[in-house]
């Protein structure tokens, strides 16, 4: 799987409740809430990214709630991948059951500006910058998560397997 | 090589001899919980993996803690769709009783065995010796359809901890002090095995604040090994049935093993916005404050409430803070009645609340205004956690806490005592 996408940044401990503020959670479905994504550091997020878009951010990403409508708020506006130097363990896990490719990778943070364009290899644990034609190692992805990316997420992969 | 006892827990929950860190094992867990705060976005996934009944309802239990009563028609149609989904599927559901994790607690949990609820803070259960863990929806539906999970045995990480805290320090004292010390990030994917002197010495209460906030650190669980006063505990409860008292082999293997020395603790409090970014209270001592908040899944028990009814006793809340009291349980607010303990409360001029996640949820109680500042007994100091993004939150003890909310401003009360 390659990704290619324009970079949003974003710093450490980015937590949940910032992703998407708790006031929002009960909303009747992932669509309406996903206007609110990153709403108190980026009030206008939902309105200016665009479907492929790419988050860059650093250590920890996602600490905090196990909300999943976190991931899925992202997935919604479709948000091809996230690219951090740690994430926080309920939010790697539900972005992977969703289909979010969330890829480790401890050195593409530290060069990345915002708008920058990078080209993921998924399979190969690669990140091409392509304004600084850098290639970062990523960390790899096993087998069978990779699987569960490539079906969509873990319902998608389950309707296939039964 | 020996296991620990997170180890030994998944090792019998997968019916293997023996695992070890990194390896991936299946287990049916033996109890899970779904809250009102996600609840109706997991019944919709399970609904579009084919679930029509789940697969085995005697071991779920949803609850209704995070907004409650409803305050909102929007939430009273998600409270409508859980409680339809709960009859339909034979699900025993606790409808305003308590905070989930307080009522698995006083209801549900055993140690020895693997829980699993949609809910960052049910590791609080691994002070029962339980192997407890959050998730998300799509794995709680995956539960409800095939009654199994696979899960990454961690490493574990060993908080020895020895001598006694000094009077006016607590729990959540300590655990601000390992979570400032490892960061927010400190034992990512990890268990966090709390052991030493300190802890056996400590309530069953206090216990389950230190677990609590393992998740604060990262911890896929904080666990504490079972004893007597567990078994106490539980005797008092319910019967002791299932129980499996595990413990950690003496040559068991940690990644690392941290010591503290009790003696030395001092009131901690967690400043904005990432609870890592932990001071000694005396260093803010003197910020005003507009709202103070006793409750939730960390500290909102019995024992929390005594701390912060002999503080208030006599005092009357300062005419600037708004200050609010939610006790964890209905069982918690019973005792609490009877120990005159709300009357202290409400004396002191205290709003006090049902039982719910209330403020620490920061979606129907409590919620914060623009520049307002919150210091709260609760687990989380995220930004806009309580409302306003502009809004700040400081998490520390109950007695931090009933002591500021008398002064008006952030007080260090172990001056006092």
């Amino acid at each position: 799987m390659r990704i290619v996408g324009r970079c949003w940044v974003f710093g450490d401990n980015i937590d949940t409740d910032v992703i998407l503020p708790t006031q929002y959670l009960l909303l009747p479905d992932v669509k309406s809430m996903s206007k609110h994504a990153f709403e108190p550091l980026r009030p206008n997020f939902s309105n200016e990214v665009k479907k492929g878009d790419i988050i860059v951010a650093g250590r920890n990403f996602g600490c905090g709630s196990s909300r999943e409508q976190a991931p899925a708020v992202l997935k919604e506006l479709g948000v091809a991948a996230i690219v951090a130097k740690s994430f926080a363990r309920i939010f790697y896990r539900n972005a992977i059951n969703l289909g979010l490719p969330v890829v480790e990778c401890s050195t593409l943070y530290d060069e990345i500006g915002e708008g920058d364009i990078v080209e993921i290899d998924l399979e190969n644990g690669k990140i091409l910058n392509k304004r600084t034609g850098r290639i970062h190692e990523a960390t790899k992805i096993p087998e069978f998560i990779m699987e569960i990316f490539r079906c969509g997420g873990l319902v998608e992969y389950m309707r296939r397997d039964s | 090589m020996g296991m620990t006892i997170a180890e030994k827990i998944l090792a019998h929950a997968s019916r293997r001899e023996e695992v070890k860190p990194n390896e991936i094992v299946v287990v049916g867990p033996d109890l899970v919980m779904s809250n009102d705060a996600t609840t109706h976005i997991t019944i919709d996934i399970f609904r579009k993996m084919g679930g029509v009944k789940v697969k085995s309802p005697d071991k779920i239990v949803f609850v209704i803690d995070h907004n409650v009563p409803s305050n909102s028609v929007q939430t009273a149609e998600v409270h409508k769709k859980m409680r339809e989904f709960a009859k339909y599927n034979s699900i025993k559901l606790y409808d305003g009783e308590g905070v989930c994790h307080q009522l698995l607690i006083e209801h549900h949990a055993v140690p020895g065995t693997v829980i699993v609820g949609a809910d960052s803070h049910t590791c609080t259960l691994g002070a029962l010796g339980a192997f407890a863990t959050g998730i998300g929806s799509t794995d709680m539906a995956a539960i409800w359809v095939r009654d199994k999970i696979w899960l990454k045995v961690p490493q574990t990480l060993k908080f020895e901890i020895n001598g006694k805290l000094p009077d006016g320090v607590y729990a959540k004292d300590l655990i601000l002090k390992i979570i400032g010390d490892i960061g927010a990030d400190g034992a990512t994917y990890k268990a966090m095995e709390f052991s030493g002197s300190t802890v056996k010495e400590m309530s069953m209460d206090s216990r389950f604040t230190l677990c609590n906030m393992a998740v604060e650190a990262g911890a896929k669980t904080g666990i504490i090994e079972p004893d007597e006063k567990i078994i106490e505990f539980l005797s008092k409860l319910r019967s002791g049935r299932g129980y499996r008292l595990l413990r950690s082999d003496s040559d068991a293997e940690y990644e690392k093993v941290y010591y503290y020395d009790a003696s030395e603790i001092e009131p901690m409090i967690a400043c904005p916005h990432t609870l890592d970014n932990v001071k000694p209270v005396r260093e803010v001592e003197g910020l005003k404050i507009h709202e103070a908040f006793i409750g939730s899944c960390t500290n909102g028990r019995i024992e929390d409430l005594r701390i912060a009814a002999e503080i208030l006793e006599g005092n009357k809340v300062h005419p600037d803070v708004r200050l609010i009291i939610s006790p964890a349980s209905r069982n918690v607010f019973r005792d609490a009645l009877k120990e005159g303990l709300i009357e202290t409360f409400l004396e002191s001029g205290a709003i006090v609340m049902n039982p719910n996640c209330s403020t620490c949820w920061g979606a129907c109680q409590g919620v914060l205004g623009d520049g307002e500042r919150l210091i709260s007994t609760g687990s989380r100091n995220f930004r806009g956690r309580a409302g306003n993004p502009n809004s700040e939150i400081y998490v520390a003890s109950p007695a931090t806490v009933a002591y500021s909310a008398i002064n008006g401003v952030i007080s260090d009360y172990s001056k006092e005592v």
